[in-house]
């Protein structure tokens, strides 16, 4: 059982959608100990970061996701999901994270070229840094993902798995033992994001 | 680098897309699920469905429809038509929708756009703008383009963007239906004037007008066109192809 944790924040339509279509058995849920059951866990997230990582804590979620995690069952965050993963953010002020990562959530706009529009929105090509990164093992260089975001990890370190150029190297991917992140949305990103679904679903 | 999106836009009326289409090898033309999954799968980066009916009754349809191409397709997904409320945002989102454009809606009550923007982000929310020369002037139409209302193009579409619009879609009424290319000149203006993406519409003929339109403004992120793609004069793939030998990134 996968487990789509449910706190408020974003449309989870798709991505359970996504996930039933790769044969993934797959609930949306925002109870405790059905997340504690979960044989993996994902961690989506649309919005700003400030109020996500309050509503998870408000949930008591933060706590469930983060001690699940540190047992070793697989995470995967999405978007501002991924975003959660790393220390701390600097969207709209200094907000802490779950801290699973190192690194820290930035501004786009600090470091983009002019000609590059905020926020990024579109398909990019994935340039792979870590080959034998397990969600990756379907996925080719240069296969393109859709990316919605204006705020971007930096600072991840050993843990950057793939990154997208548009301006500046963008973080796409993390990885780092059970502990995934996409910043692009898999389950809008046609067959090659359905693969990466696959792939954390056979984790 | 980030992709120039090639966009198909469906027009549904009762659930079925008018203006049918006549590819071979589909069961049903009509069905925006199979069309859908068509496009899906022949490199369309992202739909566009424009709910072109009017009774409440076949709104529900609508969203029905919606529901199943989202839970089969997983692309990015646009919904307009009949957009008034934030409530219409919601009603659209939770059947799967990605984005949501909001036209004369938003020209009755801009605070729409506002509205939307806060409670879903910007990127959510597209403007598309129907526009017409009119003595030397660019002026917003409403109602499908159907009613000038005497707004001057280029103004309505920065205030939009400072509302809170993520995107906006040009449509041409000059160039829609002429098949001799896209509105360059108006689509230039748009661009100089916002920093959002921008969609290109209306005038698309043959592939030469893609690449045209790319190259005389590299700011433009996506083409979209409906009756080239839908009647197989242009298949995507051989735009695609196109496209990226004359240099223009495309995703493949």
């Amino acid at each position: 059982m996968t487990a789509i944790v449910d706190y408020g924040v974003g449309n989870l339509f798709s991505l359970k959608s996504s996930l039933r279509f790769v044969g993934a058995d797959v609930t949306v849920t925002g109870e405790a100990e059905e997340i504690r059951r979960a044989d993996r866990i994902i961690l989506p997230g649309v919005g700003a970061f400030g109020d996500a990582a309050k509503k998870l804590r408000e949930r008591g979620l933060d706590a469930v996701v983060t001690d699940e995690a540190r047992r070793g069952k697989p995470l995967l965050g999405i978007c501002l999901g991924m975003q959660l993963l790393f220390e701390k953010s600097l969207e709209f002020g200094e907000h802490a994270g779950l801290g699973l990562l190192p690194g820290t959530v930035r501004p786009l706009a600090e470091v983009l070229p002019d000609a590059y529009k905020i926020p990024q929105i579109g398909w990019n090509a994935l340039n792979i840094t870590m080959p034998d990164c397990p969600i990756l093992k379907y996925i080719r260089e240069g296969d393109c993902v859709y990316f919605v975001h204006s705020y971007h990890a930096v600072g991840c370190g050993a843990s950057l798995a793939a990154s997208a150029e548009y301006g500046v190297d963008v973080t796409a991917a993390v990885a780092s033992g059970n502990v995934y992140g996409c910043q692009f949305h898999p389950e809008k990103s046609g067959m090659v994001g359905l693969n990466i679904l696959k792939a954390f679903c056979e984790l | 680098m980030i992709t120039k999106r090639i966009i198909p836009c469906l027009d549904v009326r009762n659930g079925r897309v008018v203006k049918g289409v006549n590819f071979t090898g589909l069961a049903d033309v009509s069905s925006p699920v199979e069309l859908g999954r068509y496009y899906s799968e022949n490199g369309a980066d992202e739909l566009v469905f424009y709910d072109i009916t009017a009774s409440a009754e076949d709104r529900a349809l609508f969203t029905d429809i919606l529901t199943e191409v989202a839970s089969t397709i997983f692309i990015p997904l646009t919904v307009g038509g009949g957009i008034n409320s934030v409530a219409d945002f919601e009603r659209v989102l939770s059947c799967g929708a990605d984005k949501v454009s909001v036209n004369s809606g938003a020209l009755r009550r801009p605070e729409l756009i506002g509205e939307a923007a806060k409670r879903y982000g910007s990127q959510c929310v597209v403007l598309s703008c129907d526009i017409k020369r009119v003595d030397g002037q660019f002026h917003v139409y409403a109602r499908g383009g159907r009613e000038d209302t005497g707004r001057e193009a280029i103004d309505w579409i920065r205030r939009g963007v400072d509302l809170g619009a993520g995107e906006v879609v040009v449509n041409s009424i000059d160039t829609d239906g002429v098949k001799g290319g896209f509105d360059i000149e108006l689509l230039r203006a748009v661009c100089a004037a916002v920093k959002v993406p921008v969609v290109a519409s209306g005038g698309a003929g043959s592939i030469a007008h893609f690449v045209e339109l790319f190259r005389e403004i590299p700011e433009v992120d996506a083409g979209l066109a409906a009756s080239i793609f839908h009647f197989g004069e242009v298949s995507i793939a051989e735009l695609k192809r196109a496209l990226d030998e004359n240099g223009i990134i495309v995703r493949r």
